[in-house]
């Protein structure tokens, strides 16, 4: 969920309880204010009807509402206990309304003439179902007029507000580290963007500082090691000159120049992944990538004799693209070299051109390859121990360097795809 | 045979040396450039190992130094750099050779021979061991002066094995020299010896007075028999 989503969110939750506290309290009060001002009038009511009933004691027989507003009756000095004011609701048939409607009434009693009477005042009063009717869809008005207004404010003055974060974040989204370009950031007043934006600009600076400290490392590393195992090598040989060697020390020998010749081979591999990506392959030229693959498969013949694997080309048309021509050769060599220390014995290998494509298959008995993980340094999948696993990184790092695209899939055959559009 | 070599690497200057005394070659070794300068003004070499990538003076003035002296023939530049410029500026200024480290004694022997051969061997640029001689040019082997025919990849293992007679040649050495440098990662080199055995039948059914050796998985060595 957005962030702005999650403001607004919490907004409209912390409005409908501030509102419905509010209305409760609010109707309680008004309700009390209303009785209070009803009873004022009945009282008032009651002064007046005392009063004319002095002038008049004709109306000391009306014992019933009908048009009017109030009653008495005679009651016996018995009958009172006490003299006092009693208010209450009740219900009173309403001719308008045709049904029962709330009234207040008034019962107290007075004396006249030695006779005590009970009278009665009522006054038709609120219809407390209306009234909480009325305030909730009031209420209801108003909380979505302001969940409205959050909306908008979230929508057009809040995002306003938040750009250059989102921005940011856009901008994060699209960062590479490989690439070594930092960010712009947008111009901002507000501080806490300000302080973000510096940060990052600050991790990613130090980020980029020790991925290139890392990729010089290892070619420095790689490049001072070349030196101490051509030395070595070259010393096991002579030693292997020497006839009084027995055999079982030629055997130990010889096992020791094959891990030699294979960190030696690692070694240049890695060398030659960092070169690439610390761009020493400069100068580009224009190639056709049809003679390439000629020259390559020329170069494996004897390698593809060996393993009675047949090498079917298939060019359907021709690619010229300008890029290093010893980057080319590397690109290509690798993945057929790849098809062929993977393919089975006496199995085909296709390299097709077609549609600005250039395709590389083979069959093995290993089944579908993971590509998330195919061009990480040094992953392996059978137990070959002459793969240095760094063949396909190879390749993907050359690809990367011309921004093509290469992609691997399964349908029975393994095939491998430089993209060049 | 006279070399110096200009190295400052010391083991690797012993590896040198000791490959090339086992040619019968006198070897004198300098680590610096100024005692190399030094002996470069007292004696002549037939060639000349030059480290260009040595600390301090930048190699080539040594280079530019001999050329001014006209004794640029022979000088084979050696240099970890493996770049082009210094290639082409080595070669531009003389350098009869360029050969990158890290490299394989048999390279370096091969490339030395080659060089003795265009320098003494004026014309007759051509190698025999025993009843066997190759024509480098030509590219023609003939064993008692009956033409054998070899493909390209059979006539350079002979070739490059001949130039290290009697000298262990290491596999992958042999694999980089006759396939170039991106074979070196195939799963073995198994398939080298298929084009072994082709040439050792071509050359037993000739009756060739040499013998191509496998020692212990290590590589091959070629003798006289």
């Amino acid at each position: 969920m957005k962030l702005l989503s999650y403001t607004t969110r919490y907004f409209a939750g912390l409005l409908l309880l501030a509102l419905s506290v509010f209305t409760t309290i609010f109707y309680f009060q008004m309700l009390d204010e209303i009785y209070d001002s009803l009873d004022d009038g009945l009282q008032n009511q009651k002064i007046l009807v005392i009063n004319r009933a002095k002038k008049n004691p004709e109306i000391l027989n009306k014992n019933k509402f009908e048009d009017g507003y109030y009653t008495i009756h005679k009651v016996k000095y018995e009958q009172i206990k006490e003299v006092r004011d009693i208010y209450r609701d009740t219900l009173m048939y309403m001719l308008n309304e045709k049904d029962y409607e709330p009234v207040r009434l008034l019962e107290t009693v007075f004396e006249q003439e030695g006779n005590y009477y009970k009278l009665k005042v009522i006054t038709s009063m609120v219809e407390e179902d209306d009234l909480i009717e009325d305030l909730l869809y009031s209420i209801l008005f108003l909380y979505l007029g302001l969940v409205l207004c959050i909306l908008v404010l979230n929508n057009f003055i809040l995002k306003r507000l938040w750009k250059p974060f989102y921005s940011l974040l856009n901008k994060l989204k699209n960062f590479n580290i490989e690439k070594q370009e930092l960010i712009t950031f947008e111009e901002t007043n507000i501080q806490e963007f300000k302080l973000l934006n510096k940060n990052i600009d600050r991790l990613l600076k130090k980020s980029i500082d020790s991925f290139k400290a890392q990729q010089q490392f290892i070619e420095n590393a790689s490049h001072e090691l070349q030196t101490p195992l051509a030395i070595s090598i070259n010393k096991l040989e002579l030693l292997a000159e020497n006839e009084k060697l027995s055999e079982e020390q030629m055997h130990i020998l010889a096992t020791t120049l094959d891990n030699l010749e294979r960190m030696t081979r690692l070694n240049k591999s890695l060398l030659l992944l960092s070169k690439i990506e610390n761009k020493q392959f400069i100068e580009e030229e224009n190639i056709q990538l049809s003679k390439v693959l000629d020259k390559i498969s020329i170069e494996f013949s004897d390698l593809l004799e060996h393993k009675n694997i047949t090498l079917n080309k298939n060019f359907e048309s021709d690619i010229a693209i300008k890029m290093n021509k010893d980057l080319a050769i590397i690109l290509f060599t690798n993945l057929i070299k790849n098809a062929i220390l993977h393919s089975e014995k006496n199995s085909e290998i296709e390299v097709k051109i077609a549609s600005n494509k250039v395709s590389i298959s083979n069959y093995s008995t290993t089944t579908e390859l993971n590509p998330n993980k195919l061009y990480t340094r040094f992953y392996k999948t059978g137990n070959n121990k002459n793969s240095t696993g760094l063949g396909l990184a190879i390749a993907k790092a050359i690809t990367d360097k011309y921004a093509l695209s290469l992609t691997y899939h399964y349908n029975k055959r393994h095939h491998f795809t430089v993209n060049f559009d | 045979m006279k070399i110096l070599i200009i190295e400052d690497e010391e083991q690797m200057l012993q590896n040198m040396k000791q490959t090339l005394e086992k040619e019968d070659y006198l070897v004198e070794t300098a680590t610096d450039y100024d005692s190399a300068f030094s002996k470069i003004g007292v004696y002549d070499y037939d060639c000349i190992l030059l480290d260009i990538s040595l600390p301090g003076k930048n190699g080539l003035e040594i280079l530019r130094e001999l050329k001014s002296r006209g004794i640029t023939d022979g000088v084979i530049i050696v240099s970890a750099k493996n770049s082009l410029e210094d290639k082409i500026e080595g070669l531009n200024l003389g350098a009869d050779d360029y050969l990158p480290k890290p490299f394989h004694m048999a390279e370096l022997n091969a490339r030395i021979k080659a060089i003795f051969r265009r320098r003494k061997l004026k014309g007759s640029n051509q190698l025999k061991i025993g009843n066997l001689s190759i024509k480098i040019d030509s590219q023609a082997v003939s064993v008692a002066d009956k033409e054998l025919t070899l493909n390209r990849k059979e006539f350079d293992i002979l070739f490059y094995l001949a130039s290290n007679k009697d000298r262990l040649v290491n596999k992958s050495s042999l694999a980089e020299h006759v396939w170039g440098d991106h074979i070196d990662q195939a799963d073995s080199f198994d398939f080298i010896y298929s084009q072994i055995k082709n040439l050792r039948k071509k050359l037993s059914t000739n009756n060739a007075e040499v013998e191509l050796k496998s020692i212990y998985g290590i590589g091959y060595k070629l003798t006289a028999s």
